[in-house]
């Protein structure tokens, strides 16, 4: 049989998506369930000094007003990456804008809606810092950088003084907006309590740490958590921690006795849930006159909420420490506390943002060296992790310029600014180079193998679109030698056997070895269970093979609903495991990106006209919804680039475009047709099938591919993102 | 989808069970049982009306504000629709009434009385998928799948519109339905794979 790994199978889910039958959070079917609305502070920053809930509890059908007044205590959080444990209703202080203050809970969804506006509270406001700008002095070093795991800082030989002894030099500061995830789901729970259980339908890019983290702010055992999320409607990180929306969710149900469901709005998924932090970027790059990096220095700042809130660093200095060869780099990585919620990973947390300001500056000091941008890279080739002084597991980057190039017709290009037209109108070419860290961690599977040659299997993993539940059915359709259509594979209940988060590109490289070994374990047993029969007497597991419910061995078969009814078994099970990431190698992905923009002077519109990605990303499980992935990403960074920016009212601390209207991503005509490549190459260091996650890599380096593509185009050097029509018009 | 079939039963085994792979409601049927929620309290402005929905007489209890999209959603248990924005921004909450795609978080429930409407659910011929639905399964016109029933809702009234005449018109008339996964150029793969045999039967 044809591996099946590796074609490109359609989705397993794809006519449960196609005809409304795949089931999100909240439409969960729950007997009995009632509606909960949430209600936002309208201050930054103060404390509520009354609440007047007597006209909401007088509405019809409402059945409970719940603020920090009479709200259930949550027990204090341990820690833990997956915990955001305020705000919760637990104290009436105000740490900014669209803060949860109240949680309504009507019998119907419009009812809570009236009853959560007819709420009335006072506050006494403080004085709020509401923008990263204007706090920049007040600076700070992260406390838990990476989850205290390391230094915010590091440093390889003497960045400063090799800067200054340079040749040539760029000195700039770059800037990123806010942005915010929008995934088209808004998050929704339903959670319902059976004694001192809970059973919470979430959307969660980790079922596991959503049932830990209500488990300790409800102080209950995790057994008993059922959390169940069979399909996500996107997260890109906002779903990524359990945050107050979930927990006071449960905490309603609790209340009134019944199953409570609550959908955020549009709007509120701007202040619950995290979003891509602010960042204010200086990078210094010093070359000698051939083009070689001497010094490279990268200090960031991002933006932070209160630091009772928690902390979340962008790290946005993580790429420049590894991706280029030079002897001399200095990283660092600063906050900027302001009256704003938490801000959380966004898809390539750090890299998008980073490398954004890094390969400005590269396009920058290839147009001050008169070098070509592809070549100034290729002399400044990596071949090792300088940084962490380790080999790479793989890396194709090389290929990933070359094949990049070709397929974009690079070498036409006239390095001039405002050289090249169509007519009136300006193009720009320009590239970037991709790398986002390939991460494993501990993940276990179960399998079932059936009489009947049907397999069903599970992980307690997650689907947002990535595609888990179908490379999954492939990786066990090969082990097993099982048609995909003959394979279950189930995810997103917390009953299953446990698998890390989504995030991070971890799920492929984390789950597949664990399906693996649950694979191998069953026709281990299986064929242990053949061999003990006088029938196979003389054959070995070696003269085994298991194809399509049966196993064959020479001149002899043993159809498996004969070997299970003999052995009196309904199915034989095999569980399997992965560990965390192997040491010795550096772990990442890498690509290189190439685009043109069509920018009109007159007007300054400017449109992404072409674009190659080339992706050095291990072997691809499955080719179709692989692509998918990278258009994602690659979609996702034509917004960061050309549209996506959170405006904050610096007088209220309000985001005054917290909507899909005005908060701009790409639509239809915004996305040219994206040529994507697939440069070969396996990682076995990573995992057995020589795979990595590549949920995240497609979007890094688009935003300066596209912004060097303007500067090409227009000959002006936008720093400062997203890149506007008023940018360019001079 | 057949009338007596309903999976209420089974989700709340698999809500009651203790758990593991038997339990796991991973095939959710294409049309939801209506749950037997308690009725809510009924008070004057709340009125009786009949929509047709997929062919079937569905009737409401509802207060003249609920949107059709509430409806469906909280009222029929016709969750394929999806609430991605509330605000007519989106284009996740897209159905047919009479024919013309309309955001059903914009169409009052109300005002869709003997008017036809279509939702996702009943856009497959029984067991046989609509081309546009088979299309975007074959092109993976989709991630997460969230605006998917929208961006299918709105692509089969463009080919009937006749606005499948190039790509830059099929991205135009799609610019509605937003996408965050990004399955933009799969999508126009897909409408313009459809409109393509349609024009090759014609
Ligand atoms: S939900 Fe109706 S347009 Fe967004
Ligand atoms: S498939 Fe996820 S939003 Fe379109």
């Amino acid at each position: 049989m044809d591996a099946i790994v590796g074609q490109p199978l359609d989705r397993v889910d794809g006519r449960l998506k196609v005809t409304g039958g795949a089931r999100y959070a909240a439409e969960f079917p729950v007997p009995g369930v009632v509606h909960a609305v949430l209600v936002q502070s309208s201050v930054a920053a103060g404390e509520i000094v009354a609440i007047d809930t007597s006209a909401a509890e007088g509405m019809p059908g409402v059945l409970a007003v719940i603020t920090p007044e009479n709200a259930e205590k949550l027990q204090a959080d341990k820690g833990g990456e997956q915990v955001v444990s305020r705000p919760t209703l637990q104290d009436m202080q105000v740490l900014y804008n669209g803060q949860h203050v109240a949680i309504v809970v009507a019998d119907t969804l419009d009812r809570a809606q009236a009853a959560a506006s007819a709420l009335k509270l006072t506050y006494k406001q403080d004085e709020a810092v509401t923008t990263m700008d204007s706090a920049l002095n007040t600076a700070y070093r992260p406390k838990h950088f990476r989850g205290g795991a390391r230094s915010p800082d590091s440093n390889r030989g003497d960045a400063d003084a090799a800067f200054d002894a340079a040749a040539v030099k760029v000195d700039a500061t770059y800037r990123t907006p806010i942005e915010h995830h929008n995934p088209m789901e808004p998050h929704a729970t339903i959670a319902r309590w059976d004694g001192d259980r809970v059973t919470v339908w979430t959307a969660t890019q980790g079922i596991s740490g959503a049932q830990h983290t209500l488990a300790t702010l409800f102080g209950i055992p995790p057994a008993n958590v059922r959390v169940i999320c069979p399909y996500v409607g996107g997260g890109f990180g906002c779903k990524g921690s359990t945050w107050p929306p979930a927990t006071l969710t449960a905490m309603a149900a609790r209340k009134v006795g019944r199953p409570v469901k609550l959908s955020l709005t549009r709007r509120q998924m701007f202040t619950s849930n995290g979003y891509r932090p602010r960042t204010v970027q200086k990078v210094k790059l010093a070359a000698d006159a051939g083009g070689k990096l001497v010094a490279i220095r990268h200090d960031g700042m991002s933006q932070m909420s209160m630091p009772s809130l928690g902390e979340f660093a962008e790290p946005v200095g993580l790429a420049t420490e590894m991706l280029y060869s030079c002897p001399n780099v200095a990283v660092t990585h600063r906050l900027v506390g302001v009256n704003a919620p938490l801000p959380t990973y966004m898809r390539a947390p750090g890299e998008a943002s980073g490398v954004f300001a890094l390969e400005s500056a590269m396009d920058e000091l290839a147009v001050a060296l008169r070098i070509d941008p592809v070549e100034l890279r290729l002399r400044n080739y990596a071949d090792g992790d300088e940084h962490e002084d380790k080999p790479f597991s793989l890396k194709n980057l090389r290929e990933c310029y070359r094949q990049g190039a070709e397929a974009f017709g690079w070498s036409q290009r006239n390095p001039a600014p405002r050289s090249m037209r169509d007519g009136r109108v300006l193009i720009g070419w320009g590239m970037a180079t991709s790398t986002y860290p390939a991460n494993r961690r501990p993940a276990e599977a179960l399998v079932r193998l059936q009489a009947d040659g049907s397999v069903v299997a599970g992980s307690g993993t997650q689907d947002l679109g990535t595609g888990t539940y179908t490379v999954m059915t492939q990786v066990i359709a090969d082990e097993l030698g099982v048609s995909p259509r003959r394979v279950r594979f189930v995810l997103g209940d917390s009953t299953l056997p446990p698998a890390p988060g989504s995030g991070g590109s971890t799920t492929v490289a984390s789950v597949s070895p664990a399906v693996q070994a649950a694979c191998a374990a069953a026709r281990q047993k299986l064929f242990s269970l053949i061999l003990a029969d006088p029938q196979a007497a003389g054959l070995t597991s070696a003269d085994l093979r298991l194809a399509n419910g049966v196993v064959l061995a020479p001149a002899r078969r043993f159809p498996l609903s004969q070997v299970l009814a003999r052995a009196g078994l309904e199915y034989i099970e095999g569980r399997g495991k992965t560990e965390g990431p192997p040491g010795g190698h550096s772990l990442h992905s890498f690509g290189a990106q190439f685009a043109e923009v069509r920018v009109d002077p007159d007007l300054g519109e400017i449109r992404v006209s072409r674009y190659v990605g080339a992706f050095d990303a291990g072997r691809i499980l499955n080719a179709k919804t692989g692509r998918s992935q990278l258009i994602g990403g690659i979609t996702y960074g034509i917004g960061m680039a050309l549209l996506e920016e959170t405006a904050t009212d610096a007088e209220t601390g309000r985001y005054v475009n917290a909507d899909l209207a005005e908060y701009l991503v790409p639509v239809h005509p915004d996305v040219p047709l994206i040529r994507t490549i697939f440069v070969a190459g396996e990682d076995p260091v990573l995992d057995p099938l020589g795979a990595r996650g590549i949920g995240e890599l497609p979007m890094v380096g688009v935003a300066p591919a596209i912004a060097n593509a303007v500067y090409h185009a227009t000959g002006v050097r936008v720093r400062d993102l997203p890149i506007r029509i008023e940018d360019v018009l001079g | 989808m057949k009338p007596g079939l309903t999976r209420r039963g089974l989700i709340g085994r698999s809500v009651a069970t203790a758990g593991g792979l038997a339990a796991v409601p991973l095939v959710t049927p294409a049309e939801a049982a209506i749950p037997a929620a308690p009725a809510p309290v009924r008070t004057p402005e709340m009125v009786d009306i009949v929509l047709q929905v997929n062919g079937r007489r569905l009737p409401l209890t509802i207060e003249p504000r609920v949107s059709l999209l509430d409806a469906l959603r909280e009222q029929a248990g016709l969750t394929g629709t999806k609430k991605g924005c509330d605000r007519g921004s989106c284009g996740a909450c897209t159905v047919h009434v009479d024919g013309r795609r309309v955001n059903s978080c914009l169409t009052l429930a109300i005002r869709c009385q003997g008017r036809a409407v279509t939702t996702i659910e009943g856009l497959a011929e029984g067991d046989e998928l609509h081309p546009v639905q088979a299309a975007f399964i074959r092109h993976d016109a989709f991630q997460c799948g969230y605006c998917t029933p929208g961006q299918i809702m709105a692509a089969t009234a463009l080919l009937d519109e006749g606005h499948a005449g190039s790509d830059a018109e099929i991205r135009e008339y799609m610019a509605g339905n937003i996408c965050r996964c990004g399955a933009y150029n799969h999508i126009v793969d897909a409408i313009r794979d459809v409109a393509s045999q349609a024009a090759g039967k014609g």
